[in-house]
């Protein structure tokens, strides 16, 4: 059992709360640096893969677990990141330059989108990004010559001061871009929740109410909350991009956008972890899918909407019984160890609470 | 005459994008909760009705299929509260919006496993037959359509205007604690607004199979009928049935006078135009709260 003293307002807002955590995060980078060494070709792409929906779904959570808005639009994101990207690639930008600014311009943007959005409450947000989402997909083939409609893109290899990347030739090098664009983003994020603005994030998810009786200015707040959704979004998208090899209009749909926020429920809401948590479930669920069908049935027999079906089931029981989802589950575990043997059942209990309207009539 | 055509086909589908965003403003009323699977309702209630009353499947005939289908769906509804959503009670709208969602993937999978994914029909008497007012040529279906949803709309909003018991549903929508307070049981009052949403469901599905095919992908539908629901305001069920005519109506003339690649775009473009100039629907139920 640690016990932590904290002396100074400094010691309560440290990136790593003790040297304990500080060994075990060095631990798992050196564990992610040396894992093109210890998996092959396919593997390594299934992580890179979980990497990149990790940083979609940080950028969601912002949103959703930091911010309280849900958005079921994001996919719409990741695809104006994806074009922007490739659009500027193919107009001569170095890719060290096309691909920050492909996550600004995304950002922008998605500001530009937020301003009528934030007005917006819980439910018509969500149905608005809905519309968004579905829209997106109508627009990229009206926008034929800078897209290429339903044809797509290609992306070509990345080239970083005559260094390639090729996604499929060479797996590791690609493996280690998405790496470093993860560590960044994570730090941004964390660094981010550490500042006022992250402050004033959660002052908004909590209660709008005592957020502006603080001097919050809440539309402000949630546009920029929304912005920078956008942007690590953007940014996950030209990844995926590269990451497909080819992308077209049907390829961010709106079940992408639903995937992203199932996955951000399932890691557990408002948590660095639970992004990655989730994005790790969204990789795999497909493969051990195929898996578990393979052993009972024996043959390959497709079964359309099995995979959103199963995940959907998931995700019932998740916020039926577990809703600070598979974080949570482990926060509560880790804290039965540490405590032990102190810990009572009713620790997590949750305050029962009521619902009042918005509505006055 | 073709306008005619258009837009009596255009209301007949407007009718049932109505149907589908009532049970939605139903929901809504009574529970402060958005049932994002109602689409996939629809779809499922419209394939309860297909296997009992279609020849390859149960073969009974359409007045007893349809009355138990319904009954089926009103159950069906009852149950999903019972054992899900009451298990979220007082929890944000946000965790209903995205159990809901989840929902309807796992409708759509099941409706798909027991019934298949071919487009089929509902073999009923209002899929044959067509009425003629001179030179306009109309659908049975579509005027069932029509006239069934208006039929509906205005006994259920009788229902929440006139009767103790819907009385009782808005106050328990409004404020949970106040509601118990005036001895309001809150947890009967969701059961029985879900049930209520399921025979809506099944209503919309039975009409809207013997109008055209059905398969598991037409909960889908319920997006346009969120644009119905928005266009009308959330919480008045007049509103839900007229949005819904709108949207119905702008399709069919958006694809006949607009260059295609646009005319998709319109139902959904008009949803955002709404949310962004009047957030509230044209019907609005909803001040702003003060502080």
């Amino acid at each position: 059992m640690r016990i932590q003293f904290k002396t100074s307002y400094e010691d309560d807002i440290r990136l790593f709360k003790d040297r304990w955590s500080l060994g075990v995060y060095a631990a798992l980078i050196a564990l992610a640096i040396a894992l093109p060494y210890l998996l092959d070709d396919f593997y390594l792409g299934e992580v890179t893969n979980v990497l990149i929906w990790a940083i979609a779904g940080l950028g969601l959570m912002l949103l959703t677990g930091q911010t309280g808005q849900a958005s079921l639009g994001h996919a719409a994101f990741l695809a104006i990141g994806a074009y922007l990207n490739i659009i500027m690639i193919e107009a001569g930008v170095p890719f060290i330059i096309a691909f920050p600014l492909a996550g600004i311009l995304t950002g922008i943007i998605g500001t530009i989108i937020a301003i009528p959005a934030v007005r917006m409450h819980g439910i018509y947000l969500a149905i608005a990004t809905i519309a968004l989402s579905v829209l997106a997909d109508d627009i990229i083939i009206l926008l034929d010559p800078w897209t290429g409609g339903v044809n797509g893109k290609f992306p070509p290899a990345i080239d970083i001061f005559g260094f390639e990347i090729e996604r499929w030739t060479m797996p590791g090098r690609f493996y280690y871009l998405v790496l470093i664009v993860t560590i960044i983003c994570t730090l941004f994020y964390r660094n981010l929740l550490r500042s006022p603005l992250g402050r004033a994030f959660a002052a908004v998810r909590d209660s709008e109410v005592s957020a502006t009786a603080m001097g919050i200015h809440i539309t402000r707040t949630k546009a920029a909350s929304f912005g920078i959704s956008c942007g690590i979004t953007g940014l996950a998208g030209s990844l995926m991009g590269y990451y497909a090899g080819a992308f077209n209009n049907e390829t961010f749909s709106l079940v992408i956008s639903i995937t992203l926020l199932m996955m951000i429920v399932i890691g557990g809401l408002g948590s660095i972890h639970g992004a990655f948590f989730g994005a790790i479930v969204v990789a795999f669920l497909p493969q051990a899918l195929s898996i578990a069908k393979d052993s009972f049935s024996g043959a390959t027999v497709a079964i359309p909407g099995l995979e959103t079906g199963v995940f959907g089931l998931i995700l019932i029981l998740f916020i039926m019984f577990e809703p600070m989802g598979i974080y949570g589950r482990w926060m509560k575990i880790r804290i039965w160890f540490e405590l032990f043997p102190f810990a009572r059942k009713d620790m997590f209990k949750r305050q029962k609470s009521y619902l009042k309207t918005e509505r006055l009539r | 005459m073709e306008f005619l055509q258009l837009l009596v086909s255009g209301l007949a589908n407007g009718c049932v994008y109505g149907l589908i965003a009532l049970g939605f403003v139903l929901i809504y009323k009574a529970t402060e909760a958005v049932n994002f699977a109602q689409g996939d309702f629809m779809m499922f209630g419209a394939f309860v009705a297909l296997g009992l009353n279609n020849a390859e499947y149960m073969g009974l005939p359409f007045w007893v299929a349809a009355p138990l289908s319904i009954a089926i769906m009103a159950l069906f509804g009852y149950l999903i509260n019972y054992f899900i959503i009451r298990h979220l009670f007082g929890q944000s709208q946000t965790a209903v919006v995205i159990l809901t969602i989840a929902l309807g993937f796992v409708l759509r999978f099941v409706a798909g496993v027991i019934w298949g994914h071919q487009p089929q029909t509902l073999v009923s008497p209002l899929s044959v037959g067509d009425l003629r007012f001179g030179s306009v040529v109309l659908g049975l279906a579509d005027v069932a359509i029509i006239v069934t949803t208006v039929l509906l709309t205005f006994f259920l909003y009788q229902f929440f205007q006139r009767t103790k018991l819907g009385l009782a549903m808005q106050a328990a929508s409004q404020n949970q604690m106040a509601a118990y307070y005036m001895g309001i049981p809150v947890k009967r009052m969701q059961g029985l607004i879900w049930g209520l949403a399921g025979a809506v469901a099944a209503v919309a599905g039975i009409l809207f199979a013997s109008k055209g095919a059905i398969d598991p992908n037409a909960g889908l539908l319920g997006i346009k009928a969120f644009a119905a629901a928005v266009i009308g305001g959330f919480g008045s069920l007049p509103g839900a049935l007229v949005g819904g005519l709108i949207v119905g109506v702008i399709e069919p003339f958006a694809s006949r006078y607009m260059a295609p690649g646009y005319s998709q775009i319109a139902p959904y473009a008009l949803l955002l135009f709404v949310l962004v100039f009047r957030p509230h629907g044209l019907f609005s139920q909803i001040r702003i709260k003060k502080v």
